[in-house]
């Protein structure tokens, strides 16, 4: 499938509008090296999928992106600002965003109160004792974020009573919450019906043109259908990258991540 | 394990009953209370509940259990001790009492802030152990100062003002002056707990880290609720001052610390009223268990509330009571508590119950 907006986006300025520079990062656990010597950059509006099999560091690399846990060694640029050593908060303000592999969520509050905390939470006011007013800015953000992931009529639920499935779509509301420049996925579609699949490629793929992401997702499907370039990850280290064609047609990534011979989870 | 439940209020003309009869009782109370009960059964707990009320707002809804919230009180009746006027003949500034009140709410606040401050890194058992810590540390100081707390005897013969011409120790206009106090901060809270902040404070307790993906600074959110909690324990503290008319170091003891964390627990944290029926709880048998026993055994007596509560209903005297609504089928029972009707649905794996 085409998304519209490709060559929209291909027309995009490029030189220097680098949403994220990695430069050198690594990240120690102790002895166990989970990520070593990082280099990477993603264009402003660039949609980059990351593979790799379990182990590979994906889900290090975001943590080291956002500061979640900071890298051992290295510089993380964010849209060309050394955020290496701030805060994973103002980070956020910056215009990052992610969501977690499993649904990290605020279970005693409700679906509208999570969306609209995410859309406040980089905005002002956020120690305001006032009740937000229905007409307040980040409310109305927050109920067109609810129209958009589908949970309308879930608004007024308690998150613990969500299912699986409209959990991790409320994961992806508070992603898009703000103004987000660059959106790290962590598996977004994982224990998702095909059909909420389906919801998700169509949200991923209707993104406004100057908002970039990076995916980590096992389903080729959902990864090499929204991603323009594609890196692999491997024990720790970049593998390779390229275009989803050219990540798909190498041998040494079949023969290392998608078997040998039938790839029946690329697209068909 | 606290969580704090919303009431949605689906009653005729938005008025539940059964809280209509509260209020109208609290305020005919003082009309066919003797003075006895209307000091010390009435006004008391008011005082008590308002001080564990700071301790829910931190624990039940940020998550933070702090011990020295009773700290924060007795530094304000402290404060109003020292700048205002005492017949001890050691401090006693003799400033207004207006500004006595303020300067010891303020005081107050900031040490709940500097408390905050060093406890908001920490979580759970840690919180606790550091916050007791200061409480200890703050008994023991005022014990041995002399100069500025007076020791070990502290400072006796503090009033509150006589104002429009009324002498606000009496027990009735005391009571009045502690139930529009209590009132206040009860409804403040209820109101703050679907503010941006209050929300955001629930927010820290469910899951701060990813909080912090949201571009809140859980430390600064966790700090501004102490100082807000501040506001609340000083301004109990200034009213417990006036209350006993004295103030000294058992005041901030280890005994009353535990005994707020008691209060608090009994009563339960899910939402701001519980408290109040901790405190009720607490000094009724405060008062009326020596009937029963000897003076001495009274500790046990509270002890064996405390298991007995703690065992048989983890979320204190409030879930004993939503127990028996929902037992007793009062129709609106269910949607009122929003009793969970999807039990089997999948649960977050990302949230981690928590004190």
């Amino acid at each position: 499938m085409n998304e519209p907006g490709t060559a929209a986006r291909a027309a995009l300025p490029q030189a220097g509008q680098f949403a994220l520079e990695l430069n050198a990062v690594s990240r120690h656990f102790g002895a166990l090296v989970a990520m070593a010597d990082i280099d990477m950059t993603v264009r402003a509006g660039e949609r980059r999928a990351v593979l790799g099999s379990n182990g590979a560091g994906k889900t290090t690399l975001f943590n080291a992106i956002t500061g979640d846990y900071p890298p051992t060694s290295g510089r993380v640029r964010l849209f060309g600002e050394d955020v290496t050593y701030l805060p994973v908060h103002e980070r956020i303000r910056r215009g990052l965003r992610r969501t977690y592999q499993i649904s990290l969520l605020f279970s005693g509050l409700t679906v509208i109160e999570n969306i609209f905390l995410a859309c406040r939470g980089v905005g002002r006011g956020r120690h305001s004792l006032f009740r937000p007013r229905r007409d307040d800015g980040a409310m109305e953000m927050a109920e067109t974020l609810l129209h958009a992931v589908h949970l309308d009529d879930r608004r007024d639920t308690p998150v613990a009573e969500l299912s699986h499935g409209q959990q991790r779509q409320l994961e992806v509301a508070l992603a898009l919450s703000g103004a987000p420049r660059l959106i790290l996925f962590d598996e977004p579609a994982a224990g998702l019906s095909p059909s909420e699949r389906g919801d998700l490629v169509e949200i991923l793929q209707s993104l406004p043109p100057h908002v970039g992401f990076i995916l980590i997702e096992h389903d080729m499907d959902v990864a090499l259908r929204v991603a323009e370039r594609v890196t692999m990850m491997h024990n720790g280290r970049i593998f390779k990258q390229g275009t989803p064609d050219e990540i798909e047609s190498d041998p040494e990534v079949q023969e290392l991540y998608l078997g040998h011979g039938d790839n029946g989870g690329g697209r068909a | 394990m606290f969580r704090i439940e919303r009431k949605s209020g689906r009653y005729p003309l938005g008025i539940n009953p059964a809280a209509l009869l509260v209020v109208v009782f609290l305020i005919a109370y003082p009309m066919f209370a003797s003075d006895f009960f209307t000091f010390q059964v009435g006004a008391y707990p008011l005082i008590l509940g308002t001080i564990a009320l700071s301790l829910t707002m931190l624990a039940g809804y940020g998550g933070m259990v702090s011990i020295a919230q009773m700290t924060v009180a007795g530094f304000a009746a402290y404060i109003v001790a020292i700048l205002g006027t005492n017949s001890v003949g050691v401090m006693g500034l003799g400033w207004p009492w207006w500004l006595t009140v303020i300067v010891a709410i303020l005081g107050a606040a900031l040490l709940s802030t500097f408390i905050g401050a060093i406890s908001a890194r920490t979580e759970g058992i840690y919180t606790i152990m550091i916050t007791l810590a200061i409480a200890v540390a703050f008994f023991y100081f005022v014990r041995q100062n002399y100069q500025i707390f007076n020791g070990f005897t502290g400072f006796a013969g503090i009033e509150p003002p006589t104002l429009f011409g009324v002498y606000w120790r009496d027990p009735t206009p005391f009571y009045y002056l502690t139930l529009a106090i209590a009132a206040f901060f009860y409804f403040a809270v209820r109101y703050g707990s679907r503010s941006t902040f209050g929300l955001g404070l629930q927010a820290v307790r469910d899951n701060p880290r990813r909080v912090r993906a949201l571009g809140i600074n859980v430390f600064l959110h966790r700090v501004v609720a102490y100082f807000y909690a501040g506001i609340i324990a000083g301004t109990a503290g200034v009213l417990l001052v006036w209350f006993n008319g004295r103030v000294s170091p058992g005041i901030v003891g280890v005994d009353m610390a535990i005994d707020i964390l008691v209060i608090a627990v009994v009563g339960g944290m899910r939402a701001p009223i519980g408290p109040f029926l901790g405190a009720i709880a607490f000094v009724l048998l405060e008062n009326f268990a020596i009937d029963l026993i000897d003076r001495e055994r009274f500790n046990t007596v509270i002890g064996l509330a405390f298991l007995l509560v703690v065992l048989f209903s983890p979320d204190g005297l409030l879930g004993l009571w939503r127990r028996m609504e929902s037992r007793i089928r009062l129709p609106r029972a269910n949607a009122r508590w929003g009793v969970r009707a999807n039990r089997d649905d999948w649960h977050p794996a990302g949230s981690p119950e928590r004190m």
